[in-house]
């Protein structure tokens, strides 16, 4: 029993003192900006990142994925209550939570969405832990040609299956790679892209841009289309689900976690697609579809356990492959480089404490959430009253001396600025900065196994497609993108993604 | 249906890759290009430029086919003012120190959003300087003097 030997000496790590703390801090930020408005998991672990400088990275890791999937219990939250959802990924559950919150029954649709979500949880650690490590021993035997196509393929698919416009996610994946390789050329040494400032030869810091788009663009997105908040009821009633809700729960909450899990794997699906699909399954096969959007208990349970099954098997390619799926995997890869490990299959065999530790942290996260936030209830409730011209100040007091810890160098402060400003006018014209991400962490990694591959191969690009392994991530490359493409599909996918 | 050019989202995003795929381009004409055998610093950079400026291309055609709106609203106030508090940071860390640029940052951030309340943003901003400095310079022990030249 291998794995209940990696599990156990993951527990070991999770366990260590130090690691439950960071933990602790993690879930409770993430539960906090999942219920306080107009900040997501990405801004914040965006802004946190310096602070984590001189944290271990295991620590440090634990601690920013437990921001990620607290915030997304905070995020179910607050759909439940006030109808509005913290995170995108909640906006399914507000349908029937909310109704079921105006029938007084805000504490049965809270606990039962806790449940759903710890379950998932539960499952899809195992999931992470199975999968996890015959994924990295494949990817160990990788030559360049085929991580470089594998990097494409992650990069095609996420683009994809993103929101908004294809070929906009496309063209904003070049972008990003363009910008991941500002700085010194690892083979040569020359400058690119430069201008001749000296803050910029070691390429453009990934917290810099992290904090400009996601942080700065976002607030000024906030203020540009501000939301009324009305806390509807500061009744949450009782917490236990009745029989009957538990009973009706169990089924949706298995096909969720399965439906997410599954889609969570898939680079470039966003929670949102997880749970609006596993609601809409939970509402056709209903023998009483009617009772939907009028509190059914189903379509909060079902969603909400696909939507942490997603978030999740997200971490998947990324400990495994070095692949984010995500822009939150994104920042997490970002997060791994800034500690000075090399994303990538070596990081199973060359820190298992880092991957095992993750793993199981994330299981004990998932307890500590359901522990502590069901009693805390009220305390959420109350954040939730907090205005936003309190909050983005405090964040961007967050960011800058974040950004400017990192180096001592106020040239990082103006760059964040103007990216701020970049990141604002990407979203007016529809183009996601999230594939911009995904491109700008992998663009260094790219070049150099392109660089590696058509070396090895003496020149000859036909490389990629003469390996067989190559060959398959190219294929599957074309075919999404073909796929994708086709007008039937082309119209679901605007349906669905919006 | 057609919107006036100035306001066509897909023209504006094509506009803007094409652009920067152009300047990527000029300037990457300074690094050697190499071959694919040996990739000189080049190589990657122009073939994606290429790439972007196709992208660039295809997006605009689209836009003056379809021509979409830009999406949302945008508040000039806090497009100015936000990148505007965060640079005001970066010049008063150089001449003036910490304390000086974090009450710059938090009194034009919060003059950026909708409502400005002289009495709330002056307790804020207190509250937030004296709150990170003990964090960031105390706490965490940055090395940062809170005022310069005293």
């Amino acid at each position: 029993m291998e794995l209940l030997h990696n599990l156990v000496f993951g527990f070991g790590v999770a366990l260590s003192l130090q690691n439950v703390l960071y933990c602790f801090i993690g879930v409770m930020v993430g539960t906090l900006i999942g219920v306080l408005p107009g900040i997501g998991p990405m801004a914040t672990i965006a802004m946190l990142l310096p602070l984590t400088y001189n944290v271990p990275p295991v620590a440090a890791m634990i601690m920013l994925a437990g921001i990620y999937y607290g915030a997304m219990y905070g995020g179910s939250t607050t759909s439940i209550l006030v109808n509005l959802p913290g995170e995108t990924a909640s906006v399914i559950t507000c349908i029937d939570g909310y109704q079921m919150a105006r029938q007084g029954r805000a504490g049965a649709a809270l606990a039962i969405s806790a449940i759903g979500s710890f379950f998932a949880g539960t499952v899809c650690t195992l999931i992470v832990a199975m999968f996890g490590p015959p994924l990295a021993n494949m990817a160990l035997k990788f030559g360049s040609p085929e991580y470089f196509s594998l990097m494409l393929m992650g990069l095609v698919t996420a683009a994809v299956l993103a929101q908004g416009d294809m070929l906009k996610s496309l063209a904003m994946v070049v972008l990003g790679l363009l910008l991941g390789i500002v700085g010194s050329d690892v083979d040569s040494g020359v400058k690119r892209f430069c201008f001749g400032v000296f803050e910029l030869a070691d390429g453009i810091g990934f917290v810099i841009i992290a904090v400009g788009v996601f942080a700065v663009g976002e607030i000024i997105s906030n203020l540009s289309d501000p939301e009324e908040r009305v806390v509807f009821t500061s009744k949450v009633g009782s917490l236990y689900p009745t029989r009957q809700d538990l009973k009706q729960s169990t089924a949706p909450i298995l096909r969720g976690t399965v439906l997410g899990a599954f889609l969570g794997i898939l680079p470039g699906t966003t929670p949102s697609i997880a749970t609006f699909a596993a609601y809409m399954i939970e509402k056709k096969i209903a023998k009483d579809p009617s009772r939907f959007g009028h509190g059914a208990i189903e379509g909060v349970a079902s969603p909400e356990a696909a939507n942490n099954a997603d978030a999740q098997c997200k971490f998947i390619p990324m400990l495994s492959l070095g692949i984010p799926a995500s822009g939150t995997m994104a920042l997490m890869l970002g997060a791994l480089m800034i500690h000075g490990i090399t994303p990538g299959p070596g990081v199973m065999t060359s820190k298992p404490d880092l991957f095992w530790g993750m793993i199981a942290s994330m299981w004990i996260g998932n307890l500590m959430l359901v522990i502590i936030n069901l009693p805390l209830i009220g305390m959420w409730v109350s954040l939730l009253k907090v205005p936003y011209r309190l909050l983005f100040p405090a964040i961007m007091v967050f960011s800058a001396i974040g950004i400017y810890s990192t180096n001592n160098a106020s040239f990082d402060v103006y760059l964040a600025a103007l990216f701020g400003v970049l990141g604002i006018a990407w979203r007016m014209f529809g183009c996601s900065p999230v594939p911009m991400l995904l491109g700008f962490v992998l663009g260094p990694m790219m070049e150099e196994n392109l660089r590696r591959a058509l070396q090895v191969s003496n020149g000859d690009p036909t490389v990629l497609v003469t390996r067989p392994i190559s060959l398959a991530f190219i294929v599957v490359s074309v075919l999404i993108l073909v796929i994708m493409t086709m007008p039937a599909v082309k119209k679901r996918r605007s349906d669905i993604t919006g | 249906m057609k919107s006036a050019l100035g306001k066509n989202k897909d023209f504006w995003a094509g506009m803007m890759l094409i652009v920067i795929g152009a300047a990527a381009m000029f300037i990457a004409r300074d690094y050697r290009f190499g071959s694919a055998l040996r990739m000189g610093p080049g190589f990657f950079p122009t073939i994606l430029s290429g790439i972007l400026i196709a992208f660039g291309v295809c997006i605009t055609a689209v836009g003056l086919r379809s021509g979409e709106k830009i999406q949302g609203n945008l508040s000039l106030r806090a497009f100015l003012l936000l990148p505007l508090s965060l640079v005001l940071f970066g010049v008063l860390m150089d001449l003036a120190g910490f304390i000086p640029a974090l009450t710059a940052l938090v009194f034009v951030s919060a003059a950026s959003g909708r409502e400005f309340k002289w009495g709330e943003v002056m307790l804020l901003t207190t509250v937030l300087t004296v709150a990170s400095t003990a964090l960031f310079i105390w706490g965490l022990g940055l090395p940062y003097p809170l005022l310069k030249g005293f």
